[in-house]
């Protein structure tokens, strides 16, 4: 279920667990269940933080569907 | 024919010479939209004048301006008075005004706001129509032109505030002919595109209002409002607004602060996970610790430290009990015993047999019953004298009667004897 979640939404989630971890009763097995899923949203949002690599591209508008050509800030017009 | 060579300055000057003495640009008045209004620091007045076909560069010196009674702005229609010159320096005639007088709004600020009006009626600006801005895109669509600072300026800052994202640069012309038509397409075909664009800005330095044209255009207004992806728009100044900026799910100032509200900053992001996983560590720590203290206080409790107390306290009353009860079983004996001993002792004493070991001897008469008076016998009778070991027959010779009660000695031991009967 995990793998498909966004950065805002594992962050959200994230965000829940610490919270309860915080302020919640809870038994030692609950809160170990609690840790255990933090620490896995924490990596899930480190690699969503992560996981696209910077890039810009042209976006070429010649035949029905868009294609895209890489770019650098060079090629551009002052 | 020998034609003079003029350098560029006797060139202007001699067309300045001829404006200047021209009698009818030498007092003018003329008509249009102001555009381009530059109120500068030193307190002369750029602007354009314009109509549908054709504009004209203006000024407004400062002597003119402290007199002028009006705050000009952009799309007011006005009519000016002054005279017609040319500034040599770049080679351009313009009208340098010393009267303006306002007409009325300009046709395309009116436009723009009987458009703005309408569209807002029909809810293309409601609010609950704005879409939510993706918190962490990973490829952002850029619609504007690939020339002048916007792009470098959307690219630098995304690249510095984000780093961790694609850009996607569909180039538009941002104004002129077709500019609306090509923004319109732009906005179109990446909705329907796979290119999997979460959010897209469409930009465009400052400018006046012909120049900002396309954004204020219905059919840029519709794509904006159709589009699924949701839609920053960065155009022109601060102070400008097209229609585009009240359709678009959110405004920018500059292109640079919708790269901003673009991306979030991947420093602060990565700062606030790290303090999360920081505090989950900490806490889940200190919630062990509560936990190991707890079974510690449990462990040290005098039970599971000396487990054995209490088996060993019930042996000791176990001990005491048995001890108690061999003290008693010895006493109940003891007793017992004494008890049966002076029984036996009594017995003893009480023991007739044992008389007879003293010397005594028991007399009985020839009805084998025990004489113990004189009285109860007579002379000749015949009475069997019994000892320990056997008896004599004996015949009474004479009887003599004693008072031995009376004998102290004898006395005494009637008593004694007396007193044991009664036993």
């Amino acid at each position: 279920m995990t793998k498909k979640m966004d950065y805002e939404k594992s962050l959200n989630q994230l965000e829940k667990v610490i919270e309860q971890l915080e302020n919640k009763e809870l038994s030692l097995d609950d809160a170990l269940l609690l840790f255990q899923e933090g620490i896995e949203l924490y990596r899930l949002c480190h690699s969503k933080l992560n996981e696209v690599e910077h890039k810009i591209s042209l976006i070429i508008d010649e035949n029905k569907e868009l294609t895209e050509t890489p770019l650098t800030l060079d090629e551009l017009e002052e | 024919m020998n034609i003079k060579t003029l350098s560029v300055s006797q060139a202007n000057d001699y067309i300045k010479r001829l404006l200047v003495s021209d009698p009818i640009l030498h007092n003018i008045k003329i008509e249009g939209e102001l555009s381009n209004v530059k109120y500068h620091h030193s307190g002369h007045i750029y602007f354009t004048l314009k109509d549908k076909q054709s504009k004209i560069n203006c000024i407004m010196f400062k002597s003119y301006t402290e007199k002028l009674d009006i705050q000009i702005k952009n799309g007011m229609a006005v009519i000016i008075r002054g005279y017609i010159s040319v500034y040599e320096r770049d080679g351009q005639y313009q009208l340098y005004a010393s009267e303006i007088e306002e007409k009325g709004l300009g046709d395309l600020y009116k436009a723009y706001t009987q458009l703005k009006e309408r569209l807002e009626k029909e809810g293309f600006f409601d609010i609950s129509y704005k879409k939510d801005l993706p918190f962490r895109p990973r490829k952002i669509g850029v619609v504007t032109s690939l020339t002048g600072a916007v792009i470098r300026d959307i690219i630098t800052v995304t690249l510095r505030r984000f780093p961790k994202v694609q850009l996607s640069i569909y180039p538009v012309p941002v104004q002129g002919e077709g500019s609306a038509e090509s923004i319109t397409k732009a906005i179109n075909k990446i909705n329907k595109s796979k290119l999997d664009i979460d959010v897209i800005i469409i930009a465009r330095g400052g400018g006046s209002i012909e120049e900002l044209w396309s954004f204020n255009e219905e059919l840029v207004a519709k794509a904006i409002f159709n589009s699924k992806i949701p839609i920053i728009s960065a155009v022109g100044h601060e102070t400008d607004f097209t229609i585009a900026d009240f359709v678009a799910d959110i405004r920018a100032n500059t292109p640079s602060t919708a790269a901003e509200l673009a991306v979030p900053s991947y420093k602060e992001q990565q700062a606030y996970i790290d303090g999360i996983h920081k505090r989950l560590i900490s806490k889940m720590n200190e919630r062990m610790n509560v936990h190991r203290k707890n079974l510690d206080y449990i462990k040290n409790n005098q039970y599971f430290r000396h487990p054995f107390d209490r088996v060993f306290s019930e042996q000791q009353y176990v001990d005491q009990i048995g001890k108690d009860l061999n003290k008693l079983m010895d006493y109940f004996f003891s007793t017992k015993k004494n008890k049966l001993l002076s029984q036996a002792k009594r017995l003893d004493s009480l023991n007739p047999l044992s008389i007879l070991t003293r010397g005594y001897a028991v007399v009985y008469d020839k009805n084998e019953k025990a004489v113990n008076s004189v009285k109860n016998i007579q002379i000749d009778e015949n009475l069997f004298v019994n000892f320990l070991d056997g008896y004599a027959k004996c015949t009474v010779n004479e009887l003599i009667r004693e008072d031995k009660a009376l004998d102290e000695e004898n006395g005494l031991r009637k008593i004694t004897e007396s007193i044991r009967k009664s036993n």
